[in-house]
């Protein structure tokens, strides 16, 4: 029997077998950042051990950092200190640390793929569920726990049982105003916010075949949010053509042999997956969440369903939202382009090009936040910022932000935000926050009628 | 080296919502510490207390109904991020047991990487747990982990769970996966990864 992307990547990282237990798996690329590392570098110290391959590791402060005025010592003191922790840590261990200021930091799952950090058939793990996003390079990569970071660090290696495997496969082209992230919410809303869980997904077929690097990594960003560890997508000319020249990228004849492999991992004819969807791009409109998981989430212009369960009740109860009503219309308060999500120069270019010769709703506070410092350097060189800066829109600087308001950028309680990052949970985006997931086409709509708006209709598309 | 998990009898708290994310079990505005403290004290912060950081009387935490060691809860518990702060505030808050019908991966691991066993039970069994806890707040349940079965002690009513092996006997022993792999050492440094 033939055997998937996902076996081939998996089994070839595989150092031992334990009997009756996971397996013992070695881990290529390792991407720490401020939250979820501190106690496993206090773990190393208590253990009185170093970091067994510190060249394998690569850090960015993301969570934490002020989106303004970056160049300032950062205002509120626990996330100082945490930011500093990270500082002092890679400093102490050898790590290579893209830090506040340099021009490579940002979110730790945009900086990866744009150094060519990220490569075809590497295992990736970070402290962050959305560490799924470098499976978009058909690369195993996942989130992991602070212990496991640990382990990371310890030994370059993790222990995992092997998940299953399921296969989602979306057909035909995409109809107009309708974009990646839409076709990876629609997906969560068919499988609900747990019908991925226990597996690892490969994204099939020609609509995925024919997105950009960036498509890609918005899609495999959110497998996490339907349950499953990860999600990947087989590498193809247009992988190779996005790593090739960047910074860390294979070089002259290395870069012919790594290519050589890479062209190896694909899934073959006769392999069997655990489960398997089929779905058809013509089916799938602009998307939004009513609820409060991605998993409640519909066409935009439909009319939120009624489902009998306390849970889901409560949801749209939190939500200020009606079953059989629609939510087009809903005033918004707050729109958010950014995340590791769509947080890359193509969610910008979108948005930008929407608004372009519009004007910003009075109604709203927008805030664009660029994914990294290369991001946001691009945005400039495109003149981006002078289309937002025409509509009343301010750029801001690179970090997770709004998409888990753990930096000053919060909704307040009770405002609704359409947003442009990944979870829509309770109190997400600050205490009492409530969060629309869309993507950056349907935010542009938004940040420019002030309310819950259709980008076909909007846009004329 | 984590606590040894012997076999615990205990009441529990019944929490009977679905989907309970791990920003609601520690919103990310408590994960800023950069050691392993006080993440008991924000378990369910948004949940379990009001604005103005009064306690909600009805919250399963602080309703005096309810005490014990195992958290019981609807089905995909620990969806969402990978913060083991999620499994440090339950285990720090008391807990040493989570039951669901189903749980989120991450969170399965980093539970088990603390000596927090999930112990996932069927749905008409997790069913019976409410039931049971809502006719008597202080029903007993026994989770035994050398057995593999959680029982309703009043009503004998049992049922087995999953668990492999190797984390079987870790968290037994109360062993870590850390010691095992830096005895592995050898090994790994001698693996070639195909991307090496």
């Amino acid at each position: 029997m033939g055997k998937t992307l996902f076996d081939k990547v998996w089994d070839a990282h595989v150092v031992e077998n334990i009997e009756d237990g996971p397996q013992v798996l070695y881990i290529d690329k390792h991407l720490i950042h401020e939250v979820t590392s501190p106690v496993a570098f206090l773990g190393l110290d208590r253990r009185g051990i170093k970091v067994f391959r510190p060249e394998n590791t690569v850090a960015t402060p993301d969570h934490n950092v002020p989106t303004i005025n970056q160049d300032k010592p950062i205002a509120d003191e626990l996330s100082r200190m945490q930011v500093d922790k990270l500082t002092e840590n890679t400093k102490k261990h050898g790590i290579t640390l893209y830090g506040l200021g340099h021009p490579n930091q940002g979110v730790v799952h945009v900086v990866g793929p744009e150094l060519g950090h990220t490569q075809p058939g590497m295992t990736v793990v970070c402290g962050d569920s959305h560490t799924a996003t470098h499976g978009a390079f058909g690369a195993v990569a996942f989130g992991i726990g602070t212990s496991e970071v640990e382990m990371v660090l310890a030994s370059q290696c993790i222990m995992q049982p092997k998940p299953k495997k399921m296969r989602i496969t979306v057909s035909g082209k995409l109809k107009a105003g309708v974009t990646p992230k839409d076709v990876v919410l629609y997906i969560i809303s068919k499988l609900t916010a747990s019908g991925g869980t226990g597996y690892f997904i490969e994204y099939a077929g020609d609509t995925f075949t024919s997105m950009t690097m960036e498509g890609r990594m918005t899609v495999c960003n959110m497998s996490i949010e339907c349950g499953a560890r990860g999600g990947l997508i087989a590498p193809d000319e247009t992988t190779f053509e996005y790593v090739k020249g960047r910074e860390f990228a294979p070089k002259g004849e290395e870069w012919n042999k790594k290519v050589e492999y890479w062209k190896t991992l694909y899934t073959d004819s006769d392999a069997v997956f655990d489960m398997e969807y089929t779905f058809d791009a013509a089916d799938i409109k602009p998307q939004i969440t009513f609820g409060t998981n991605p998993g409640m989430g519909m066409g935009i212009d439909e009319i939120v369903p009624d489902e009998q369960d306390i849970t889901y009740k409560k949801a749209l109860d939190y939500m200020k939202v009606q079953a059989g009503k629609p939510v087009l219309g809903m005033p918004v308060d707050y729109v958010f382009v950014g995340s590791c999500t769509n947080g890359r120069i193509e969610d910008f270019r979108a948005f930008a090009n929407a608004v372009k010769g519009k004007q910003k709703a009075d109604n709203v506070v927008v805030w664009i936040v660029p994914g990294s410092g290369q991001v946001e350097k691009q945005i400039k060189a495109e003149g981006l910022d002078k289309i937002l800066n025409e509509a009343g829109i301010e750029l801001r600087q690179p970090g997770c932000s709004a998409c888990l308001a753990m930096n000053d950028d919060k909704v307040p309680a009770g405002k609704l935000a359409v947003a442009t990052s990944n979870r829509n949970f309770e109190g997400r985006q600050g205490p009492g926050s409530r969060t629309m997931l869309a993507s950056p086409l349907t935010a542009a709509a938004a940040a420019i009628t002030g309310k819950v708006s259709d980008p076909r209709e909007v846009f004329g598309l | 080296m984590i606590e040894k998990f012997v076999t615990i009898t205990s009441p529990c708290v019944p929490l009977p919502i679905e989907n309970v994310d791990t920003d609601q079990i520690i919103p990310a505005r408590f994960l800023k510490a950069t050691e392993r403290k006080d993440f008991d004290k924000n378990l369910f912060r948004d949940w379990r207390y009001d604005s103005n950081n009064n306690p909600i009387a009805d919250f399963p935490l602080n309703n005096t109904k309810y005490s014990g060691k195992i958290l019981v809860s609807g089905k995909n518990f620990g969806s969402g991020s990978s913060r083991e702060h999620a499994a440090w505030s339950i285990y720090d808050y008391g807990f040493r047991v989570v039951v669901s019908s189903f749980f989120a991966d991450i969170f399965k691991n980093n539970s088990l990487n603390n000596g927090l066993l999930p112990v996932q039970v069927s749905a008409p069994f997790l069913a019976e747990i409410f039931e049971a806890v809502e006719k008597n707040p202080s029903t007993m349940l026994e989770v035994d982990l050398d057995a593999q079965t959680i029982t309703i002690v009043e009503s004998g009513k049992k049922e087995s769970f999953e668990i492999n092996g190797y984390k079987k006997e870790c968290l037994k022993k109360g062993y870590d996966d850390i010691d095992f792999l830096i005895s592995l050492k050898d090994k790994i440094a001698k693996f070639k990864s195909p991307l090496a």
